[in-house]
């Protein structure tokens, strides 16, 4: 999974909800919701891209958090050979870091006796406060999203209380009218 | 496992598609404001609910102040600009250690 899809978030919230037993298509859409990010980040690169629709394509394909955030540019467009460059870095570490996580398997009991059970929501908690810091105005969608998650987990399965939290996006709407 | 393998499958294809439409298809053209801003609020949304969901779990079943008060600190310890593998090991570390303390 780790080697196609690329995406902590994204692999984190299928497994979240398929785990859950809220069934696969819980789990794809929520995974599909937390990648659509991907699109505009990937139009935005566009004009930086090489090449005919068939190379841009595959070029499109190293739009990852971690290499399209420093290869933008002031004027708005993307070092190009940056974001693949450290696109092709990432990806066997990623890869080979799930493997080693996979390999070791610790029980649950370990985890939770030495805290490690706190590893994916702090990874997910420093991904959100990453995004506040660039987008402050965003803080009441992430309140909001906390509210509806909190009720949602309390009467729902996880994966749909999940996929409910994406709701707050409209708050963002709301805010940026009022603004 | 069968599972897990369609949605890899069915997630890697997506995934493809979203990054290829917009080299594709939009070239220059940049998507309408209330799309971009709807999309770009879609991460904070579901990161929150993911942090939500793991912390409460079903019917609030998880809920454990230790890792609340792990998390609190390596928030802190993110705001004041330590790096992230740091911020992981100090929530590790407090709540492993308010367990033993409590145990």
């Amino acid at each position: 999974m780790s080697a196609l899809v690329l995406s902590g978030s994204a692999q984190f919230a299928f497994l979240t909800a398929l785990a859950d037993g809220t069934g696969l298509a819980s789990g794809v859409v929520a995974g599909a919701l937390m990648n659509l990010r991907f699109a505009p980040m990937a139009a935005a690169s566009a004009r930086s891209l090489h090449g005919g629709r068939l190379q841009r394509a595959f070029e499109g394909q190293t739009v990852v958090d971690g290499s399209w955030a420093p290869a933008q540019r002031p004027d708005g467009t993307t070092d190009r050979e940056l974001m693949v460059a450290a696109t092709f870095v990432q990806w066997p570490a990623w890869v080979a870091g799930t493997a080693v996580g996979v390999l070791l398997a610790p029980s649950a009991d370990l985890l939770h006796r030495y805290g490690l059970d706190v590893v994916f929501p702090c990874f997910f908690l420093l991904l959100l406060l990453d995004s506040l810091r660039s987008r402050p105005d965003h803080r009441w969608v992430a309140v909001t999203a906390l509210a509806i998650a909190a009720v949602g987990v309390l009467l729902l399965p996880a994966g749909v209380a999940l996929l409910l939290s994406s709701a707050a996006t409209f708050v963002a709407l709301l805010t940026r009218t009022r603004s | 496992m069968t599972a897990i393998i369609v949605g890899t499958v069915i997630l890697a294809m997506i995934n493809f598609g979203y990054k290829a439409a917009g080299p594709v298809v939009l070239a220059d053209r940049e998507p309408t404001p209330t799309t971009t801003e709807l999309i770009t609020a879609l991460t904070p949304a579901l990161l929150t609910g993911l942090v939500t969901v793991e912390l409460l779990g079903p019917r609030w079943q998880h809920l454990d102040w230790t890792a609340v008060l792990g998390l609190v600190v390596a928030a802190t310890a993110h705001r004041l600009r330590a790096p992230a593998l740091a911020c992981v090991a100090i929530a590790v570390l407090v709540t492993a250690g308010l367990r033993w303390l409590t145990a």
